[in-house]
């Protein structure tokens, strides 16, 4: 059998998946493969989450009809990156925080496949303390004193830089 | 840049520590991000760049940058680049990103941080032989500070939140580098691969994902990183790990009782081929540095010690040659400086 994407060498790689119902079967070349993102020093099939991704973009958002035959339903799109679902099927990577948040249904199942649960039961995260406040202020102010800088209000600017350098002298007198 | 760390041997390769004639080191890594920013993947340049200045005056205000070096990627050469995936202190994928990162590295070389790699941040922790507790200690310590200072993309139900859903949850990923000869002599390799995929444990070549097995060096890592605690994989990892060693061991013995000539003549032409050969490719050294460490282990061979023998594993690979030397080199070039470098250290053991 020669491989399904390039069509020239004998497919060595087989791969049967259950997707919703959907079975999606794939044969590979090994070159094909490790393009695909399968590479292993052992040739034994590491998880294939392009797959399984795009398979559930695929068959969940984009190509389901709904009861009236239609293709309507929106492929969801996330408020703060921009990144869509589909998108997401094709590069296996979420754009921000937010990501998971708007995606956290399709996630629940998404997330079952790989980790075999979609519930962390490990640490929960320190939530900073007022120590932080030094830090964000800071960056608020250089972005202020950037924008001053970019409108030539000098004084405003001068000002802010030395509120800047009181802040980084007091967190480094802190840190130490 | 890095010339001092090229003479010396990295900490985490000094042989000490628990089994360490079998486990070479031991690491633990988390995938953070800071919940304002966008992942690296998808943030512009002035993003990244922010996200580097915010991690770095975390950094500073933790009195970290008094114990180790903060650099930009933008100035670290490529070659330096490579010295430092060879040393195991940044990930290949860091080096394909090119500029718009940053990172972090320790004085003892236990302790690095990238930023901006596929997550804001990545921490790691390595040590000597099998230590996964004291990786723990240091890695955790090191994070849960940082939490105190940056914002971390975090979710309830999800836990750590992070670019890639394969890390999700704790977002830490345990491994060990070991080294098993007996088993891939007596082929049982491939039967204990397929028997620690069934845990949830993933095996790798030396340099981690998508690298050939050189040396016998395997690394095994956890798959999954939610729905267990970091303690439960970090447990499972150790647990699995002691029960190679059985393995590597058992096939040892067998080697021993079906083979021990055909062993021992192994170990001493690899030792004959180290000390007097004029060409040695990087591959061909860490299969014969096997033998000899496997000479070690099963107590054939005492003319070389483990410590040596991680220090030739590290400094006879490419971007390590031509930082000892000054110079870049051909590969062929290489090739000869590297069998050079051999005999001199294996002579002067005499």
């Amino acid at each position: 059998m020669l491989c399904q994407d390039c069509n020239k060498r004998e497919a060595t790689i087989h791969l049967t998946q259950i997707i919703n119902n959907e079975k999606v079967v794939l044969n590979l070349c090994k070159i094909c493969a490790e393009k695909r993102g399968f590479h292993s020093p052992f040739e034994q099939m590491p998880f294939p989450l392009a797959e399984l991704v795009s398979g559930m973009v695929g068959s969940n958002i984009l190509k389901k009809p709904d009861k009236t035959g239609k293709i309507d339903k929106k492929d969801l799109k996330c408020t703060n990156c921009g990144l869509t679902f589909s998108e997401f099927g094709r590069i296996g990577r979420f754009g921000c925080a937010n990501c998971y948040n708007v995606f956290r249904v399709e996630l629940n199942d998404l997330l079952r496949r790989i980790h075999g649960s979609a519930e962390h039961r490990g640490h929960v995260a320190e939530t900073p303390t007022e120590e932080l406040q030094p830090l964000r202020e800071e960056k608020r102010l250089r972005d202020k004193l950037k924008k001053a800088i970019e409108t030539e209000d000098f004084e405003t600017a001068a000002e802010l830089r030395d509120r800047i350098r009181e802040l980084s002298l007091k967190s480094k007198e802190e840190g130490s | 840049m890095f010339e001092s760390m090229a003479k010396k041997p990295a900490s985490w390769l000094t042989g000490k520590g628990p089994e360490s004639e079998i486990v070479l080191s031991s690491r633990i890594r988390f995938a953070r991000n800071i919940a304002e920013f966008k992942f690296p993947p998808s943030a512009d340049t002035d993003t990244r760049e922010k996200v580097i200045e915010f991690v770095r005056s975390a950094f500073s205000s933790m009195g970290l940058l008094k114990h180790g070096h903060f650099y930009n990627s933008n100035e670290i050469s490529p070659l330096d680049q490579s010295f430092l995936v060879e040393r195991h202190l940044v990930s290949p994928e860091f080096m394909k990103n090119g500029t718009g990162g940053g990172l972090y590295i320790d004085d003892s070389e236990c302790l690095s941080i990238m930023v901006n790699e596929e997550d804001h941040i990545r921490l790691q922790s390595i040590s000597s032989g099998l230590s996964m507790n004291e990786c723990w200690e240091c890695a955790y310590k090191v994070d849960q500070e940082l939490a105190r200072k940056l914002e971390y993309a975090y979710d309830d139900q999800f836990g750590y939140l992070t670019s890639c859903p394969t890390n999700v949850g704790t977002g830490l990923r345990a491994s060990i580098l070991i080294h098993l000869p007996g088993l891939v002599l007596t082929r049982e390799i491939d039967n204990v691969i397929s028997r620690i995929s069934k845990v949830g444990l993933v095996v790798r070549g030396f340099y981690g994902e998508g690298t050939d097995v050189l040396g016998n060096l395997f690394q095994i890592s956890n798959q999954t990183t939610l729905g267990r605690s970091e303690e439960e994989i970090i447990d499972s990892l150790s647990k699995v790990t002691q029960q190679i060693i059985e393995y590597e061991l058992n096939s040892q013995e067998t080697l021993m009782k079906d083979a021990s000539d055909q062993i021992e003549d192994k170990i001493w032409r690899s030792y004959g081929i180290l000390k007097h050969a004029r060409v040695l490719a990087s591959g061909e050294v860490m299969n014969l540095l096997s033998a000899l460490r496997l000479g070690i282990c099963l107590k054939l061979f005492d003319k070389v010690s483990l410590n040596q023998i991680s220090e030739l594993l590290i400094v006879t690979q490419p971007a390590h040659l031509q930082k000892y030397y000054g110079r870049e080199m051909t590969s062929a070039e290489r090739d000869m400086v590297r069998a050079s470098l051999v005999r001199e250290s294996l002579h002067g053991k005499q």
